[in-house]
């Protein structure tokens, strides 16, 4: 296993354990006042020190992430379950009108930026985290269908794919069978690729409003409520910065060794 | 090259079409009368009536679709519902600070990035690589608009060699509106510059690896010449494909950045109109920004004939 | 004193060894031929006179080209021979170009980058030199780019660029393997054109000894990283010394006997078969114009019989192999399998598959990486109307692999575990488990060494002995076909043009195209050799 994917592993599952840690326990209840102590720098009492209302940012950085990885998982699933099965559609009828259908529809959404969609749901429906959610994941799908295509288009040509269609099975049962397995692995890593976008654009969308609203803590607003002090008081935007930094990293090292690690790359010399 | 222009022409004008069909169809759906939320509650059924007409209201929707893209077609975007001003004024105002935002932050990410990534191709594995490595690791780490308010603390509040905010406007010269744009330019370029120079790093590793490399080297080319004179060229294929993406990125993320340094741009647009609830201003401020987005990916699939001269003879 | 002289070169990359105190020398005019299958070093030696291994080669030994040794010049000193002084010419015509810059330019730039003219005297110089190769201006203009030319002529493009600073060295690495045999006897007698005209050395490295023995001064012979014999042409092929050089030969030209045909009773009926693909049009509003890839094909194919097809690429056997396999419609005639249609659309008769199977060219890609052998090789048991039960598909797998001459415990392991050799005869395997009327060999043999091909060879012999096969076996090798089959046909831009007993057919070729296929291939000569076993 190379170093890439022992730290990446490392920092994520950080992140995941502070998340479920804080279900149970958090140094103090995230949303109690304590306006005394307000804009505390961090110290023995408060790890991560307070915000302007005295709230501790440790136990407000942890729930936060809470927000940050139920949003990021559920887009990055529905990217995957609707992205897939239409890739995979897709390459196993090329050339069809269907696939025309399917791409052209994927070039579209790609012609909404996950921001842009949340614009629209949220000035027609109002603001909120399952917004950030649909967003994000309606830009997920066509990544996935891309992807998904792309590494099946290539499958198809192979001739074990012949040998099976010789073998008289349908498309569905040789999708299912011979091609989703081979293109797992590319889809685990693009998975953790995407999953860390995903903690950046959450993070985007609640900075301008578009995402979680209060009282749900989120890195996001987080920064956006430090934004005017930062002259005062750097902590309140460093800390949930560091936090979508180590986060997004952990992931993006993560994706990193897991390619390395799971395409072995079985050469053989053939000349 | 006159078919395959043709072909994405088509494309481009049906993508413009169905988005531009979705978007009226998702803001249809809000709830609520514009008329009504203008003039408030007590307002006589005579008034809203006599408003309706005059925003265009009282017809069908299919008129009101086609009465929307027919204006936008000769520049009219209608009325603004809170200011009553025409919304292809306030959107032209603000599209001279997010475009050249948008521009300048894309002009900084590809000088960064290139060299950046040709550097470390050439040193692939040595400690240069692996330096270029762990800062576009990082890089792409970042939440640009954190990275922003950072730039503000240490360059504005810190040092005083910028503005904290605003924009000084085009009247008071290039340079003074340039400068008041650097800092945001920069906060939007690095995190794209650190995709970009990875992508730009991969794509001569896969190209090092392929027989014509090796045929350049039998010719008598050095290891740096056969990068240069056929390995840049080739990886330009899909680090044009990310420069395309990241453009649709660039206009998206400048409307968040905008936040940070309160530029009068489209993205202060955009939220003043979504808490007024002036919902035409929010449809047309989208449609030009998928314009843009499906315009830019139209002129990146020219950019690929342009490179590879299969595309050109083939469709 | 020799253009090119090797003492005592080794070659280690990440501490395993790749050659082994190798000695080899060619003069001026002179054509030498290094030989030997996968594995073997050839390449190896071939790169390591261009100085170009892969990174982390330690070399040890001398390589003197003109009395300077290789081994102690700089990266820029190599640099100003490669292309200058020895040129280099590789297998895949295919790859081996920039496909984004024009065949002119990159002729020319082998030219400039040495500063041997001024750039306009470059294109002159390229022009002529392009000619010479038989890529004539006015028919190949030098704005053309590589995807507009054929194999053939690519290689051409990359011969002109290994010659056109007439260097004294030549290398070929497998020059013609990639090509089809009409166009390798062309570029054969280039080769030999430019040797003789411009008195150049060429070091030719190959693994087909028909060509070998047919072009080569000297022949050298190599396996696992050392020579094993070294000689000049025709006293090395009346004395074969090591017992590796004569299996090679025998290999090459391995016969083997089939058993009498059955009483003729029809299986397979082609009638009338075509097939065409829409090209993309040249010109906007232009009528699309239509490839004919399968033209009017009709033959008959009884059980119990061996059928060959050969053709060179392009000639449409693939598309009439996957016509025949049911995977592709055909837009007029019919193929029938025991009176019933191939072609079903999407949904498969398993009636018809059931008695239709295929082994692949490639042994690395016809197999699911992700499952085991037991698994792959029942897949088409999926056909049968009744499912076999677990016991006896175990058994069937053992018999199966026992048969193909595999260890049943085999069945527990992953692809990658085994060789070419023994993957393609998994998949002989895996073809035979649901006992087919006809199975089809597509190119079967063809990526496989001389030694694992006489052995498969030997193994369809014992096969159709003990299981009565009937097949199709597609392929462009005639050496092959000629051996493995009773009856030939062969094909040519979508239309057999001759068809009979194989014998006949190559002993008294009718067509003027069998003809020149059979004059093009490379002929191994006559030569006494005790039979050997493998």
């Amino acid at each position: 296993m190379s170093r890439n994917l022992i730290l990446g592993a490392a920092l994520s599952s950080l992140v995941v354990l502070a998340a479920l840690v804080s279900f149970i326990w958090t140094p103090y209840d995230h949303a109690a006042l304590d306006i005394p102590s307000k804009l505390a720098t961090p110290d023995n009492t408060h790890w991560f020190g307070t915000d302007h209302f005295g709230r501790d940012m440790f136990s407000m950085i942890m729930v936060g992430a809470r927000t940050s990885i139920a949003v990021a998982l559920v887009a990055v699933g529905i990217g995957i379950a609707l992205g897939v099965p239409l890739g995979l559609t897709a390459a196993a009828r090329k050339g069809s009108w269907l696939d025309e259908v399917i791409m052209r529809g994927n070039d579209l959404v790609f012609a909404f930026p996950s921001l842009v969609i949340a614009i629209l749901i949220t000035a027609v429906f109002g603001a909120g985290a399952i917004n950030a959610i649909i967003a994000i994941g309606i830009f997920n799908i066509p990544v996935f269908a891309r992807i998904s295509r792309g590494a099946a288009l290539s499958l198809w040509e192979r001739e074990f794919i012949l040998a099976a269609r010789v073998a008289g099975k349908g498309t569905a049962r040789i999708s299912i069978e011979h091609i989703l397995p081979n293109v797992a692995n590319l889809l685990i890593v693009q998975g953790t690729i995407q999953f860390s976008l995903g903690i950046l654009a959450e993070a985007g969308l609640s900075y301008v409003g578009l995402g979680a609203q209060p009282p749900t803590p989120s890195w996001g607003r987080m920064l956006a409520d430090a934004q005017t002090m930062v002259g005062i008081a750097p902590h309140l935007a460093l800390i949930p910065g560091l936090a979508i930094i180590v986060t997004v990293l952990g992931l993006n090292l993560l994706g990193d060794g897991l390619r390395d690690w799971l395409d072995p790359r079985i050469r053989v010399a053939r000349a | 090259m006159l078919r395959y222009t043709l072909k994405r022409l088509m494309s481009l004008v049906i993508s413009l079409v169905v988005s531009s069909v979705v978007i009226f169809a998702v803001i249809e759906v809000a709830p609520g009368d514009p008329a009504s939320f203008m003039l408030g509650v007590n307002a006589q059924e005579d008034t809203l009536a006599a408003l309706r007409a005059e925003l265009g209201l009282d017809v069908s929707k299919f008129d009101r679709y086609l009465n929307w893209i027919g204006g936008m077609l000769v520049g009219d975007f209608g009325t603004s519902y809170t200011y009553r001003t025409p919304v292809s004024q306030m959107i032209a105002d603000r599209l001279w600070v997010s475009l050249p935002l948008a521009l300048y932050a894309l002009a900084l990410s590809t000088m960064i990035a290139f060299p950046a990534g040709i550097y470390a191709a050439a040193r692939r594995g040595k400690p240069g690589d692996l330096a270029v490595m762990g800062a576009t690791q990082l890089g792409i780490a970042v939440p640009n608009f954190w990275f922003a308010m950072m730039l503000v603390l240490i360059f504005a509040i810190n040092l005083p060699w910028f503005n904290a905010g605003g924009f000084a406007g085009w009247e008071s010269g290039l340079w003074v509106g340039l400068h008041s744009l650097t800092l945001p330019a920069i906060a939007l370029a690095l995190p794209q510059a650190a995709i970009l120079a990875r992508v730009m790093r991969s794509a001569l590793l896969d190209i090092l690896g392929e027989d014509y490399m090796r045929t350049a080297r039998a010719k008598g080319l050095s290891r740096r010449q056969a990068l240069w004179r056929h390995g840049v060229r080739n990886a330009l294929i899909p680090v044009l494909t990310i420069i395309g993406l990241q453009f649709s990125f660039l206009l998206a993320g400048s409307i968040i950045i905008e936040q940070v340094f309160y530029l009068p741009g489209l993205g202060r647009l955009v939220f003043q109109a979504i808490s007024a609830r002036d919902l035409i201003v929010v449809e047309s401020v989208v449609m030009l920004l998928v314009f843009a987005v499906i315009t830019v990916n139209f002129l990146v699939d020219l950019a690929y004939a342009a490179v590879d001269p299969r595309l050109r003879s083939r469709t | 004193m020799s253009l090119l002289q090797i003492t005592n070169l080794s070659v280690e990359i990440e501490d395993r060894p790749i050659l082994e105190q190798i000695n080899l020398s060619i003069d001026s005019g002179q054509i030498v031929a290094v030989t030997g299958e996968s594995g073997s070093g050839k390449s190896m030696t071939a790169l390591a006179v261009m100085q170009l291994l892969p990174s982390g080669s330690v070399q040890k030994g001398e390589i003197d080209l003109n009395g300077q040794n290789l081994l102690g010049l700089s990266e820029a000193q190599m640099c100003n021979l490669r292309g200058a002084a020895v040129g280099m010419v590789f297998q895949e015509p295919m790859t081996a170009l920039n496909p984004v810059k024009t065949i002119g330019d990159q002729v020319a730039e082998t030219i400039l980058i040495h500063k041997a003219t001024s750039p306009d005297k470059a294109y002159e110089k390229t022009r002529d030199v392009l000619i010479r190769v038989g890529l004539p201006p006015d028919r190949f203009p030098l704005s053309r780019y590589p995807h507009e030319l054929s194999g053939g002529q690519r290689q051409r493009v990359v011969i002109a660029m290994a010659i056109a600073l007439r260097p004294k060295l030549l290398i070929a690495d497998e020059p013609t393997t990639a090509l089809d045999v009409t166009t390798q006897a062309q570029i054969l007698g280039l080769l030999k054109g430019l040797v003789k005209e411009y008195g150049m050395g060429l070091l030719m490295i190959t693994h087909d000894l028909a060509v070998v023995a047919d072009l080569a001064d000297r022949i050298v012979v190599m396996r696992n990283g050392i020579v094993v014999e070294e000689g000049e042409t025709q006293h090395l092929l009346s004395n074969m010394k090591h017992p590796y050089t004569r299996m090679l030969f025998e290999a090459s030209g391995h016969q083997v006997e089939l058993p009498k045909t059955p009483k003729p009773r029809v299986l397979l009926e082609v009638a009338d078969v075509v097939r065409e693909y829409r090209l993309p049009r040249g010109r906007l509003f232009e009528n699309p114009k239509h490839h004919r890839a399968v033209d009017s094909v009709s033959f008959t194919l009884n059980s119990g019989e061996r059928l060959g097809l050969v053709g060179e690429s392009g000639c449409g056997k693939s598309t009439l192999t996957r016509a025949i396999l049911g995977l592709e419609d055909v837009q007029s005639g019919q193929i029938r399998l025991d009176g019933q249609p191939v072609f079903t659309g999407h949904k498969p008769n398993l009636e018809v598959r059931r008695k239709l199977q295929v082994v692949f060219q490639d042994p690395f890609g016809s197999f699911n990486p992700r499952h085991r052998v037991g698994r792959l090789i029942t897949e088409p048991l999926h056909l049968l109307e009744t499912p076999p039960t677990q016991a006896e598909r175990h058994h069937r797998v053992a018999e199966m692999l026992t048969a193909v001459g595999l260890n049943p415990d085999d069945a527990g392991k992953y692809i990658h575990e085994f060789s070419g050799g023994q993957r393609q005869r998994i998949a002989i395997a895996r073809a035979l488990i649901i006992r087919p009327e006809l199975i089809l060999f597509d190119e079967a043999v063809s990526a496989l060494d001389v030694s694992v091909r006489a052995q498969i060879l030997d193994l369809l012999a014992k096969l159709c002995r003990e299981y009565h096969l009937t097949y199709l076996f597609i392929s462009h090798d005639l050496s092959v076909v000629r051996t493995i089959t009773d009856r030939v046909m062969v094909m040519r831009a979508g239309r057999i043009v001759e068809q009979g007993k194989t014998e006949h057919v190559f002993s008294d070729p009718q067509h003027a195209y069998t003809r020149e296929l059979i004059a093009a291939s490379p002929r191994l000569p006559e030569i006494k050799l005790a039979k050997t076993s493998y």
